[in-house]
């Protein structure tokens, strides 16, 4: 799995009720089911991954996640994961309301913009940066929010979130497990992953 | 649904397979239908295909579409040319395994083939029943569902699966029965039917009760309205298709000839198809059962019938997993439909699982051999097995 799944994972209490937001082919959900006994639903749009999802004894349902969120009832899910998704969201401020409206817990994994790499890129080329974790040019980007730790932490401040856990993550170069860090987090990690819940 | 009889292309059947029938509600013990008319003696057909296991915990009923029958699977003689409808998905290894499940389907109460409808006879007159067979409803085709379910000792199903007009008595199955049911797989359908829907149906209700030889429905002696039942048939079936499938299927090819004939034959092949269909249907469909199941399909509202005319509230008592799933190109009962029961399934917290399948054969795709299908039917019932 993963490395930003596997803490994500580890995150997840034994038995609890997750809602995995753009869960792919349900890769997380699948592992949450079998290792920690979770009852887990998930929301995709695309009707090929559903399908692998369904086919793995997984609950999802096929839609659009700002549209899917409105018909759960408040806190019906102990966590409610978006990962690696929030940079791609038009109103993030509205989804993570819903998010933390639905689920007592959410957790939000998104790629660092701050990144030294990126910095770099910027200062020195000019150009819009591109990395592993951003692989995009900008006209054809799915990514279309900016994000970084510090952001991040601003953001949940602002709207009376609170940071229950964070892990700043670094990708490993080639194969392997990433690295949680601890020194000059918003300048080393290629991404971040948070645990918030309402204040 | 439209007939798409196909033989399993790797030739796996369930084999031979045969009609049985139940009969029950004999006076003075007649089922009060929901209209308040009391009904009975009734019979059913109905087919069993795979094995009852010891705990009676792996039936799965199938509920068939406005003109399907209980021939599910397989074949009725070694010389069957064709086997049942749903043959491509029911079978050892197939979407519903008969090798674990056991496949219940039962020709539906208004039916004509062999279950109790306009045409069977009314013990009372001697003579075929034609419009004085009170009007049933989806709700009247699952209560007698449930007494043959009963009688042969089924307590509880795995399943409820069905597509159209049979996916309606599969939500009516979920709600009517909650307890009963442990997943519920409505494909291709609706809590209730749209303006359009009922549209198409009135259409061809018109084109039956038309016919010279209609007769106010008492036409068992004479002729029968074949012309207005193949009308019926022609229009129902343009709505189980698609602009894509008719593009695809006919184009604007003319039928046997070069040029335009300058009068009105079957000039064009989608013409001359739809003829076929209609002289074929005749041929093995009551016209009075076409207009008794029209209606019972138009007036099934869930919302009205369950939940104060809320879909949310309908789906309240509801306990079952769910499967949902659309197709692209249906217009008949588009995806949209899909989403409402599948936004108030959500909204009463309930296991619901959605896909729309991108097909392009309209309507009937629920029908047509469809790997995606039999693949998410298989692992979905898979996990409910499994999960108990």
């Amino acid at each position: 799995m993963r490395y930003d799944l596997e803490i994500i994972a580890g995150w997840v209490k034994p038995g609890s009720r997750v809602l995995d937001l753009g869960c792919g082919t349900g890769e997380l959900l699948y592992y949450l089911k079998k290792e920690k006994q979770v009852r887990g639903s998930g929301i995709e749009s695309s009707e090929d991954q559903v399908t692998a999802c369904i086919e793995k004894g997984l609950q999802v349902l096929q839609g659009d996640i700002n549209e899917e969120i409105r018909d759960y009832p408040d806190a019906c899910f102990d966590y409610v994961i978006l990962s690696q998704t929030l940079q791609q969201v038009y109103q993030p401020q509205e989804l993570l309301q819903e998010l933390l409206r639905v689920g007592k817990q959410v957790i939000v994994s998104f790629p660092n913009f701050s990144h030294w790499s990126i910095r770099l890129q910027l200062l020195f080329r000019g150009y819009a940066p591109k990395n592993r974790q951003l692989p995009y040019d900008w006209y054809d980007t799915p990514n279309i929010r900016v994000i970084t730790l510090k952001d991040f932490r601003h953001f949940a401040k602002k709207f009376h979130c609170r940071i229950d856990r964070e892990a700043a993550v670094r990708s490993p170069k080639g194969a392997g497990p990433g690295r949680l860090l601890r020194f000059l987090p918003n300048l080393r990690a290629t991404y971040g992953i948070f645990l918030i819940s309402r204040r | 649904m439209s007939e798409y009889i196909e033989h399993d292309i790797r030739g796996v059947s369930v084999g031979l397979t045969e009609k049985l029938f139940y009969t029950f509600a004999e006076p003075p013990g007649q089922l009060i239908l929901e209209s308040g008319a009391r009904l009975g003696p009734i019979t059913l057909a109905y087919e069993m295909v795979g094995r009852l296991n010891e705990n009676r915990d792996n039936a799965i009923l199938v509920t068939h579409a406005l003109t399907g029958d209980s021939h599910l699977a397989g074949y009725y003689h070694r010389d069957d040319p064709r086997p049942g409808w749903w043959d491509t998905m029911i079978g050892p290894g197939k979407g519903i395994d008969t090798d674990r499940y056991c496949a219940i389907c039962v020709n539906v109460l208004g039916g004509c083939m062999g279950s109790t409808g306009p045409s069977s006879l009314n013990p009372q007159t001697g003579r075929p029943y034609g419009l004085s067979f009170p009007l049933v409803t989806i709700g009247d085709m699952v209560k007698a569902q449930k007494a043959l379910l009963d009688h042969l000792g089924i307590e509880r199903l795995l399943a409820v699966v069905g597509g159209s007009v049979g996916g309606m008595q599969a939500l009516e199955w979920s709600v009517r029965y909650p307890g009963l049911v442990r997943a519920c797989i409505p494909l291709a359908t609706t809590s209730h039917h749209s303006a359009l829907a009922i549209a198409f149906n009135e259409i061809g209700r018109q084109a039956v009760m038309s016919d010279p030889n209609f007769n106010k429905g008492d036409y068992y002696d004479g002729k029968r309205p074949d012309l207005g039942l193949a009308l019926a048939r022609m229009i129902g079936h343009v709505t189980y298709l698609s602009d894509e499938s008719l593009r695809q299927k006919f184009g604007r090819r003319l039928q046997d000839r070069q040029n335009f004939s300058f009068n009105f034959d079957a000039d064009f092949q989608v013409e001359s198809y739809l003829r076929y269909q209609g002289s074929k249907f005749v041929q093995r469909f009551d016209a009075n059962s076409y207009l008794y199941i029209t209606k019972a399909a138009d007036y099934y509202d869930l919302r009205q019938q369950h939940g104060h005319g809320s879909e949310v509230e309908g789906f309240a008592s509801a306990r079952a997993k769910f499967l949902v799933v659309s197709f692209t190109s249906d217009w008949l009962y588009p995806t949209y439909q899909s989403r409402n029961m599948v936004k108030a399934l959500k909204k009463n917290g309930l296991d619901v699982s959605f896909v729309e399948i991108e097909a392009d054969c309209g309507h009937d795709a629920f029908l047509l051999p469809n790997q995606r299908l039999s693949g998410l039917i298989a692992r979905f019932l898979a996990r409910v097995a499994e999960e108990g």
